[in-house]
């Protein structure tokens, strides 16, 4: 199995597509430094540059990446889904 | 992937040699710099430079009738690229003499030769003969100088990164940020900013200080723009993330944010500087900025950094007439399609072929032959911006 996954930090619980992904594939994601961090089955493409979700995230859940909040689930999230602006919302200011 | 023996290049192996400067200072270029004081003082400065080989002129539209804070910041920048140890010699050459002098008195500080020409009494003619036999006396100077080895603990480096994408906060930012911290560990100075682009990881920064004291100092130029986007009328939801970091990937403000900061790595803030105001200890520290690519390495330059990185996604071309700019990019359509432009190729961390440590030796790589001489891209295409940060207008 083929790793197309980057991830800042190995608990991030989104990591970035490094090619366009198709739905139904099979991946492994990887840190920057190299540790291996298992496997994500697409449940949607995702484009070279997007989030795909590691995990599964109920609604309202903070979004770790970078190893902290960047942002909180605007529904709820299942593995392999594409995570961009249809289900994560900023915190900054009110969701 | 990392092979067995491997060991990250430590930046007290790096062979560097550069100019010792009469302040103790060491730059990476020798330059002999013709600096006009004001916008209607270009054409003289362009005139010597002509005449004279191995001078650059620094034309630029500002230098008459400012005032106040943004008369202050336009001195600095002038004084501090004539201060910039990659400058041997400068010529200023303004249409008054007591602002002349004033240019002229502040490089004198460091050191170096200096020389100050006013073109009223004179005109431009004749200014441009007086000043260009200094300015061929400073070349045979400046030319006579010798590298020397110096170590890391002297180096004064900076950062900025630019039309930034996904692969800015998943590779070049990161390579930046791991170099970083190999340098601030080994007693380099290193100076990043960007006030209007770290907002929603402005906490990230703040707890990187080292003191309270650094803390308060950061929170408030930070608090102060914010204040100047809410005197605009401005909403930064609106406008952060842009509707092309969007296209790419990015999400929330808060992820543009860190991506930009993945720049600093691990590092602790030792320093809050003004803009343009030159670090006086080593390691890193904040400079309030623009994000404005040209704006910003001028401040870095007038600050006295002898180079800089300059990550980029989708492929700017800044460079700047002193510091030469080390371009690093991740992005495969950007370093395909602009090679000319890229100094330092990091798709090998998109591909999955290298870490972050294999890339971040990759980067040191260049840095130690730019240091050495060898031309960036930047250098050999002549981006030789020079851009002046205007806080308002003038009277």
């Amino acid at each position: 199995m083929a790793h197309a996954i980057l991830l800042h930090e190995p608990t991030d619980d989104v990591g970035v597509a490094v090619r366009d992904l198709k739905v139904g594939e099979e991946v492994g994601a990887v840190t920057l430094d190299g540790e291996l961090v298992g496997a994500v089955k697409l449940v949607n493409d995702v484009p070279l540059g997007h989030k795909v979700a590691m995990r599964e995230m109920a609604q309202g859940k903070k979004v770790i990446e970078y190893g902290r909040p960047i942002g909180g689930a605007s529904q709820a999230i299942v593995k392999g889904a594409h995570v961009h602006t249809h289900n994560l919302k900023t915190l900054r200011w009110a969701l | 992937m990392t092979p067995a023996n491997y060991t990250p290049f430590k930046p007290e192996a790096m062979k560097l040699t550069g100019y010792r400067r009469p302040d103790g200072r060491f730059g990476i270029r020798n330059h002999v710099i013709i600096l006009p004081v004001d916008d209607i003082s270009n054409a003289a400065a362009n005139g010597v430079a002509a005449l004279i080989k191995g001078t650059m002129s620094l034309p630029h539209p500002y230098g008459r009738l400012q005032f106040g804070e943004d008369l202050e910041l336009t001195f600095r920048t002038l004084a501090g690229m004539g201060r910039n140890p990659n400058v041997a010699a400068a010529v200023v050459i303004g249409i008054e003499p007591k602002w002349t002098q004033r240019i002229v008195d502040e490089i004198a500080k460091t050191g170096k030769p200096v020389a100050g020409y006013s073109i009223e009494r004179y005109g431009d003619l004749k200014t441009i003969e007086m000043a260009a036999r200094k300015a061929m006396e400073f070349v045979q100077y400046a030319t006579e100088l010798p590298r020397e080895p110096f170590s890391i603990q002297q180096l004064c480096m900076s950062t900025k990164c630019g039309e930034s994408d996904t692969t800015s906060g998943l590779a070049a930012n990161p390579t930046v940020g791991r170099v970083f911290e190999r340098l601030s560990a080994s007693g380099a100075t290193l100076i990043f900013g960007e006030t209007t682009e770290v907002t929603g990881g402005e906490d990230v920064i703040a707890d990187a200080c080292v003191t309270p004291e650094v803390r308060a100092e950061f929170m408030k130029f930070f608090n102060d723009y914010q204040d100047l986007v809410k005197s605009k009328g401005v909403d930064l939801l609106g406008s952060q993330p842009t509707e092309g970091n969007i296209r790419g990937g990015l999400t929330t403000i808060e992820e543009k944010a860190m991506g930009n900061i993945q720049k600093m790595g691990r590092c602790k803030v030792v320093g809050v500087l003004d803009m343009a105001i030159e670090p006086q200890k080593p390691g890193l520290h904040f400079m309030d900025s623009s994000s404005a690519a040209a704006e910003m390495v001028t401040l870095c330059a007038a600050a006295g950094s002898v180079v800089h990185y300059f990550p980029t996604g989708q492929g700017n071309v800044i460079g700047n007439p002193i510091v030469p700019v080390i371009k690093l990019s991740g992005n495969p359509l950007t370093v395909a399609t602009m090679s000319e432009h890229i100094d330092v190729d990091l798709t090998g961390l998109l591909r999955i072929e290298i870490n972050l440590d294999q890339a971040a030796d990759k980067a040191m790589q260049v840095l130690e032959h730019t240091i050495n001489g060898r031309f960036t891209a930047a250098e050999a295409l002549r981006h030789d911006e020079f851009v002046l940060t205007k806080l308002y207008e003038s009277a």
